[in-house]
């Protein structure tokens, strides 16, 4: 029966929904854009607020509604990732927005309902909250991705977005059918207990269509097609967004699909797993060879690492889980960093994409291309910075599963992608003079691009003690 | 005596074809939306005839919220198509194609 205690774990995503329905409401009534800044501001207040609630609610493992939702470590860590890095976007979008007359009250409420279907999915402990969590978060990105209506680029990014993510869907919903036939229940512990150690031909399937979902969803080869051009053709905020949160929410919900609902034949996903991670890796760092787009590239940087997160998921073990973390984490930071960077890139007013603008940048801004420099290095995985632990502990946990070739294929791929990291440094210092970009005038974004180069550098004491919350996380989910 | 696998065929077939709709189809993205939603559709008798055989009712109940959402995702995918449409004139397939690479 339902009761209160089920709600009262519910409760941050219910509050959350009430509050984006509450401003929907509002905005409609006023009418007016003029309150978008407010509600931006607003919105993010709100994350950061409800992070804090998550990350400091009593600990333990507590499902809700007969196991339908499970609110526990696992959940909270990715709950706070997804709601901190949604919340510096917001903040980041912000003024350019405003300049560009895109900032209207949708954009706060629409990303506000996609955060409540990632938090739902992160804890989902049934098909269908994966199912109704997955859709509230994709319903809303569609959306948000052909936010510039006028855009012949935007609305074309949305609608490529729509068609394969509604395939994506549709392949995962195929899969949680087989699943529900064979297993005769939706629920992950009772589909952990049908599959048992050795699962009927029809659950393979299902675990087949199911991944396939999902890696359209985390953007991982071969089901990565949509990636550059949504990511190109969505106004820049709106790309910096896609390139953080749903990334976590979806990795997240990848490692909660395999470990609690079919922890019981690890071997028959692991070599799934294990092959998409090498795709995503190789596509990932050679297909951005011959991007001058920043944002094409990014997609394909963002390809790169998905392949690297989930070798920490391909090694099957709590290690590996914890390594997914670890490396999502790192990665959510320094890809804020970026886009904060990205968003200041504009030439007479005018966002501009092309690499090649960036040349001699160094002289003219050099502490932001120092810290830019710092971001890149740290993507491409260059000790002592922070991205590179999270390439070892990866590496490490596939390693640690017998899956060496896979790590010594995984440190091939970074070597391949740290060319295109060091062309854009290389730019920035030893390019040709040439057309400038105009003077970065937002310090908010200043403070954005200089914390996350900080991070990047500071982090290499402790990487701030978030190994511990993600070990503890990933204990609960692998047992 | 119609049984189980019938019903499994029957979904599994429509599947496909949703599928081929989707790849195949070099017209217009009207058609996409109708294969997306011969797709789910496929699912929901998947999930019915699992349920029916079964005799457990979650199948069913998972075949309403599928139903819903399906409405949702018709319905934005028709605004998105507006505005892609008053933009480009055109909703050819073919034409949705300013972005490559």
């Amino acid at each position: 029966m339902m009761t209160s205690a089920d709600f009262s774990i519910l409760l941050p995503e219910i509050s959350l929904a009430v509050y984006a329905m509450l401003a929907l409401l509002v905005g409609v009534y006023t009418g007016k854009d003029k309150l978008a800044p407010t509600l931006v501001w607003l919105t993010a207040a709100v994350f950061v607020i409800l992070a804090g609630w998550i990350g400091l609610a009593p600990g333990g493992t507590r499902p809700a509604f007969d196991g339908l939702f499970i609110s526990d470590a696992f959940a909270r860590f990715a709950k706070v990732t997804i709601l901190l890095s949604a919340a510096s976007v917001l903040v980041m979008s912000e003024g350019y927005m405003a300049r560009r007359d895109l900032l209207r009250f949708e954009y706060p409420v629409l990303v506000s309902l996609g955060v409540v279907g990632m938090l739902v999915m992160v804890s989902a402990g049934d098909l269908m909250t994966l199912y109704m969590g997955l859709e509230l978060q994709s319903l809303a990105l569609y959306v948000v991705a052909s936010l510039r209506r006028d855009s012949v680029k935007s609305t074309e990014a949305g609608l490529k977005y729509f068609v394969l993510g509604a395939l994506s869907s549709g392949l995962l919903l195929y899969g949680a059918s087989l699943t529900y036939g064979f297993s005769g229940t939706t629920l992950f512990s009772g589909i952990i207990v049908a599959v048992g150690n050795d699962a009927p031909l029809g659950l393979i399937f299902g675990l087949v269509f199911i991944a396939s979902g999902l890696a359209f969803k985390v953007s991982a080869a071969p089901f990565h097609m949509w990636t550059p051009d949504v990511y190109e053709g969505s106004p820049t905020p709106v790309t910096a967004f896609f390139a953080t949160a749903p990334k976590v929410a979806a990795m997240a919900l990848f490692a909660r699909v395999v470990h609690d609902a079919f922890g019981g034949v690890v071997g028959d996903w692991q070599q799934i797993i294990a092959l998409i991670s090498v795709a995503s890796m190789f596509l990932g760092a050679v297909a951005a060879i011959g991007q001058t787009n920043i944002k094409r590239l990014m997609a394909y940087s963002s390809i790169n690492h998905m392949g690297f997160a989930l070798m920490g998921l391909a090694s099957g073990t709590a290690f590996g889980v914890q390594a997914m973390l670890v490396y999502m984490a790192i990665y959510v930071v320094m890809n804020i960093g970026t886009f904060a960077f990205i968003l200041t890139m504009e030439r007479d007013g005018k966002p501009v994409v092309d690499i090649r603008s960036l040349n001699m940048y160094s002289r003219r801004e050099p502490l932001r291309a120092l810290a830019m420099l710092v971001l890149m290095f740290s993507m491409a995985g260059v000790p002592p910075l922070v991205g590179f632990f999270g390439k070892f502990y990866v590496l490490s946990a596939a390693v640690q599963s017998g899956l060496g070739w896979l790590a010594i294929l995984g440190v091939i791929a970074s070597v391949i992608a740290a060319y295109y990291y060091l062309r854009i440094v290389f730019y920035m210092y030893f390019g040709e003079e040439g057309e400038t970009l105009d003077t970065a005038q937002s310090p908010l974004l200043w403070t954005f691009l200089m914390a996350s180069a900080a991070i990047m550098v500071l982090g290499v004491v402790n990487l701030f003690g978030i190994e511990g919350a993600a070990a503890a996380a990933a204990a609960t989910l692998v047992n | 005596m119609i049984g189980l696998e019938h019903f499994l065929t029957v979904a599994a077939a429509l599947f496909v074809i949703g599928i081929f709709g989707l790849f195949l189809n070099r017209k217009n993205v009207i058609i996409l939306l109708m294969s997306i939603e011969l797709m789910l559709l496929a699912v929901n008798i998947n999930f019915v005839a699992f349920s029916a055989y079964q005799g457990d009712m979650v199948g069913q109940v998972f075949t309403l919220f599928v139903l819903t959402v399906a409405a949702a995702e018709a319905a934005i995918g028709l605004a998105i198509l507006v505005c892609f449409f008053r933009n480009r004139g055109t909703i050819d397939v073919e034409d949705v194609n300013v972005m490559k690479g």
